[in-house]
């Protein structure tokens, strides 16, 4: 196997959060689509087999013609596999494939692909399948980092801590007792308005309970849904809060310091707050 | 937040606070049994069919516990037993 150094030039991160529906694939397209505006080349990696989303969120469902596990199979090529964003550039996406079975992906495969795209690419975004099954531990099994993709809801933040585990426990790194991936938090659908009247867990709550370093904080915004709708990335959308969060969480991952914005309430006027609006 | 909310009782703690509360207790519970390996809960059930061929116990009766330090591994075995007739 070839270890000599092309896959630790490349940055593997993982988008995981144990549970469905927080925002994953979502976020996957956002700060990949962030980081590869930011001049570096990027590939997005989508790891759900059977449930291939992140082309319909990325705009190019209909440009896929080989995906992941072609590759693993050696069906195709990476280079016939990957499709180039056209609205990004320094951005590709590699396509889950549709119709096999969850065993297709395997780790010997997985690491193939890796470490080919590891001599192109900078970073390497794999977007997890919920759950905690094969496919999620696949998706974080080689990640430099993780992007843990929380809700600020219970089910979510328990789930969130249990991928904690798995991370810490199951990952490549920590069966070779190596550096632990960076753990990062992104807490997603925040509705600042509902945590000050008490009715939503905060920032600093989930902050107390995950103990990992915050990254971001992304509000619910109808930016989100209007993007996914249209097959655009949310973070292209800079006249959304939501857009305008997702870049400050990129800027953050590449190690640049930027306050945290949109936890405010907005001000509703006062008839609108005594009718009960 | 309508008019009438403002006349509700603020004693009540807000639903984020019991959020929190219930998941701190579960999140630390589930975290002590993170490093417990996997075969510990059917270990436990041959233990007790073991016992309860002799005593009549209750699966709630036994307590099986590992607590690992440095070097040791301690496996904690608590049988409560019935009272004598």
């Amino acid at each position: 196997m070839n270890l000599s150094g092309d896959i630790a030039l490349a940055k593997i991160i993982v988008v995981t959060s144990g549970k469905g529906g927080v925002g994953k694939t979502t976020s996957s397209a956002a700060i990949g689509t962030g980081i590869a505006l930011k001049g570096h080349k990027t590939v997005i990696i989508d790891f759900d087999v059977g449930l291939r989303n992140l082309d319909l969120i990325m705009g190019c469902e209909r440009r896929v013609v080989y995906d992941f596990v072609n590759v693993i199979n050696k069906e195709a090529t990476l280079s016939q596999a990957l499709i180039k964003d056209k609205r990004t550039k320094n951005l590709f996406i590699l396509p889950a494939s549709q119709t096999r079975d969850k065993d297709a992906l395997t780790i010997e495969g997985v690491q193939e692909v890796l470490e080919e795209l590891a001599k192109e690419f900078e970073y390497i975004i794999c977007d997890s399948p919920a759950g905690i099954e094969k496919g999620a531990q696949m998706a974080l099994y080689f990640a430099d980092a993780a992007i843990v993709v929380t809700n600020p809801e219970v089910s979510s933040v328990r789930d969130s801590d249990r991928i904690l585990g798995i991370l810490q426990s199951k990952s490549k790194r920590a069966e070779e007792s190596k550096a632990p991936i960076e753990e990062h938090l992104l807490l997603t659908r925040y509705h600042p308005g509902r945590v000050a009247s008490g009715e939503m867990l905060s920032v600093s709550d989930v902050e107390d309970i995950l103990a990992i370093p915050l990254l971001g904080v992304i509000p619910e915004s109808e930016a989100v849904l209007k993007a996914s709708n249209q097959g655009t990335p949310v973070i292209l959308d800079t006249e959304s809060e939501a857009g305008l969060a997702y870049m400050d969480a990129v800027d953050r991952l590449m190690g640049e310091e930027r306050p945290l914005r949109f936890l405010e309430i907005q001000k509703k006027g006062f008839i609108k707050r005594l009718l009960g609006g | 937040m309508g008019i009438f909310d403002y006349f509700k009782s603020k004693s009540a703690p807000s639903s984020a606070s019991v959020a929190k509360d219930r998941l701190q207790i579960i999140v630390a519970h589930e975290r002590s049994k993170r490093h417990q390996p996997d075969y510990l809960p059917q270990m436990q059930q041959e233990i007790i069919d073991v016992i309860r061929k002799y005593v009549n116990i209750g699966s709630e009766d036994v307590q099986i516990q590992l607590d690992n330090t440095d070097d040791c591994s301690v496996l904690e075995l608590n049988v409560t037993l019935p009272e004598q007739n």
